[in-house]
């Protein structure tokens, strides 16, 4: 066991630390206070191989692992979160099922491109009616024989790189069955949508409280017509391959979870060296020092638990525990680092111009998205009581 | 065309600079990067490359310690397509001469058209080096470049002084100088990080260099340093409150006839 990274991830890290000061940290206050979509930084990383760190070579990416894929996302955190969930989003949930999904036809039309960073990816599995509750979704799609394509009908709601995105990975059922207690139950397939196909458009774009750079969306769709061939993986098993790309998910959203509470810690370390109260920096007062070790101490677990479910990506079929545990405990880190770091920092704390108030209104959604922190508790406790 | 470019490991100034007894740097204890001015010279190449992929071939040197092993895979994950580090320990302690005296040695067994280096590094701030290396070689240099274009058999540089510039053209093979201010180098991918870790970096040793004896190493070396020392932090100073500004630039004058700086 080694808990020393090798010299190319210590090179890849200082590159991601590197970009993420010069080219993304000056555009944070911005991109959180405009609630644009920093394009311009996409592009930079699209330049730079940022979109496709854990793809494979021959199709358009970096041919890196995941462990080299979280630690750009935890480094763009470190100064945007914004920056580090469209990374995710686009990686994870759109890349990443393809990758496992897909044909090679599909892999060479959408994963190529995508991987380059050419195109943006999305994920759409959550409803209006349905989050953690897969079979209130309403999304549907029929099959349509005479033309042997997918007519898809339904909305999907808060999707990140909503907009933005050219191509979405979209859940939808396809068949009504029941089970062996005689309940109907729904069964979900998994479809690649482009942007632009009639009958597919946008609805509202969500006004949030952090990552606000970040483009939320509404996905509508009205008899939108998908070829067959757009069928990503097998009929009827969408749902257990959406459960098992959130697993990629949560491991890049528990990176930018760590990466939150880096950035707040580095810049609360600054800030209570310089700040004087009674004649002396706050970082002489015993109950600084102490909260700084805890956070300090905090972060440290949480490293090692997210680099733990990266390597697991890279070595294990099934992480669904390692990525729920470094989810689980990254976004309570988050939050919780993040909220002390602002009340040390006090009245500066709360002002936008310190970053810390962003990085806590950042941080509240890592307990939220991709699987709540009560959803990770679940799979790790199913896992125990199995 | 092949391309060499010679390149530098330099103390991070950010890390803070430690000494060995015999007063140089004890490079081991401070962390590194690439001198700003060599990284320019690399970007340099790399856009000539760019321009003709198929034709052009950059190769990165470095003389230093085994650890300087890490700033020719930074220069492989940006684009460089092969890696040379001399490295020995006989070649320790070499000064500008002994410096350029073993890289002229190493280039003499290498092919080249265009050798570029940077003006100076960060740490030693001499600006020899790769003049010297020129002199070594007995071709042209040009130094101070803020623009280099490739035209054939010739290299057109942008030379840059205080006050003013001169555009010089030279036959190829020569040697350039790069100014940092000669472009904005790109960044690594984190492609070319993982290739750069699988490629082979050549290791040269004394054996592999066409030098004298006399010219390498601490021996081979003119330069006797007397004493070198960190920065040392600057007094209090004195306050004066001044009823004229007369009296203040009579004060400040007096001060400085004291020193012998007037």
């Amino acid at each position: 066991m080694d808990f020393q990274l090798d010299q190319k991830h210590e090179m890849a890290r200082s590159l991601f630390r590197e970009f993420a000061e010069k080219e993304v940290k000056p555009l944070a206050i911005e991109t959180d206070e405009t609630e644009q979509f920093p394009r311009e930084t996409v592009t930079k990383l699209q330049k730079y191989g940022f979109m496709g760190i854990p793809v494979p070579k021959e199709y358009g990416g970096q041919g890196c692992d995941p462990l080299t894929y979280v630690m750009c996302v935890e480094e763009m955190a470190k100064v945007c979160g914004t920056t580090s969930v469209i990374i995710s989003a686009h990686t994870s949930l759109c890349i990443d099922p393809i990758m496992t999904y897909g044909t090679e036809e599909q892999k060479q039309k959408y994963v190529v491109p995508l991987a380059k960073g050419e195109k943006l990816g999305a994920f759409a599995l959550t409803e209006p009616g349905a989050g953690t509750d897969a079979q209130g979704a309403q999304t549907k799609a029929v099959f349509d024989e005479a033309t042997q394509e997918w007519v898809l009908n339904g909305s999907k709601c808060f999707i990140t790189n909503g907009k933005e995105a050219d191509i979405y990975i979209v859940i939808a059922y396809t068949d009504i069955v029941e089970d062996k207690k005689g309940r109907k139950q729904k069964r979900f397939s998994t479809f690649i949508v482009e942007k632009g196909t009639p009958g597919f458009t946008f609805g509202v774009k969500e006004k949030k409280m952090g990552i606000r750079g970040s483009a939320t969306y509404e996905l509508i769709f009205q008899d939108c017509r998908i070829p067959k061939d757009n069928l990503l993986g097998v009929r009827g098993k969408g749902f257990a391959n959406a459960m098992h790309t959130l697993d990629g998910g949560r491991i890049g959203i528990a990176a930018q979870a760590l990466g939150l509470a880096e950035g707040a810690l580095d810049r609360t370390v600054q800030y209570v060296k310089e700040r004087k109260q009674f004649g002396r920096s706050i970082a002489q007062f015993q109950n600084t020092q102490f909260q700084l070790a805890n956070m300090a101490t905090q972060i440290e677990a949480a490293r090692l638990l997210v680099y733990k479910a990266a390597e697991a990506k890279r070595t294990q079929s099934s992480y669904s525990v390692e990525a729920a545990q470094a989810k689980l405990f990254a976004a309570e880190t988050a939050m919780d680092v993040t909220t002390k770091c602002v009340q040390l920092m006090g009245g500066y704390g709360y002002i936008r111009e310190y970053e810390v108030e962003r990085m806590m209104r950042d941080a509240k959604i890592t307990e939220i998205y991709e699987g709540t922190s009560e959803v990770q508790r679940m799979v790790i406790s199913g896992a125990l009581l199995k | 065309m092949k391309i060499v470019v010679c390149i530098k490991q330099v103390p991070d100034t950010a890390g803070g600079v430690k000494f060995k007894p015999d007063g140089t740097l004890d490079r081991q204890a401070m962390l590194a990067i690439m001198n700003p001015d060599d990284k320019a010279g690399l970007e340099a190449a790399l856009r000539i490359k760019d321009a003709d992929p198929e034709n052009v071939k950059v190769t990165v040197l470095t003389m230093g310690l085994p650890k300087a092993d890490a700033v020719l895979r930074e220069a492989l994950a940006m684009g460089a397509d092969d890696a040379l580090l001399i490295t020995d320990r006989v070649l320790g302690g070499a000064d500008t001469w002994a410096t350029s005296s073993t890289i002229a040695g190493a280039l003499k067994n290498m092919e080249y058209d265009l050798i570029i280096t940077g003006r100076q590094a960060i740490d030693g701030d001499t600006a020899q080096v790769g003049p010297q290396i020129a002199e070594h070689l007995g071709i042209p240099t040009i130094s101070y470049a803020r623009e280099i274009k490739v035209d054939g058999s010739t290299v057109t540089v942008k030379r840059m002084f205080d006050d003013g510039y001169m555009m010089l053209k030279a036959n190829m093979p020569c040697l350039i100088t790069a100014l940092s201010e000669l472009n904005e180098p790109r960044y690594m991918t984190p492609g070319g990080i993982f290739d750069a870790f699988d490629k082979e970096v050549t290791v040269w040793g004394r054996a592999q260099l066409d030098v004298e004896d006399s010219n390498i190493g601490l021996n081979g070396s003119p330069t006797k340093i007397a004493k070198a020392s960190d920065k040392v932090a600057k007094g209090k100073g004195t306050v004066v409150t001044p009823d004229s500004p007369q009296e203040a630039a009579d004060g400040i004058a007096a001060k400085l006839a004291e020193k012998n700086i007037i």
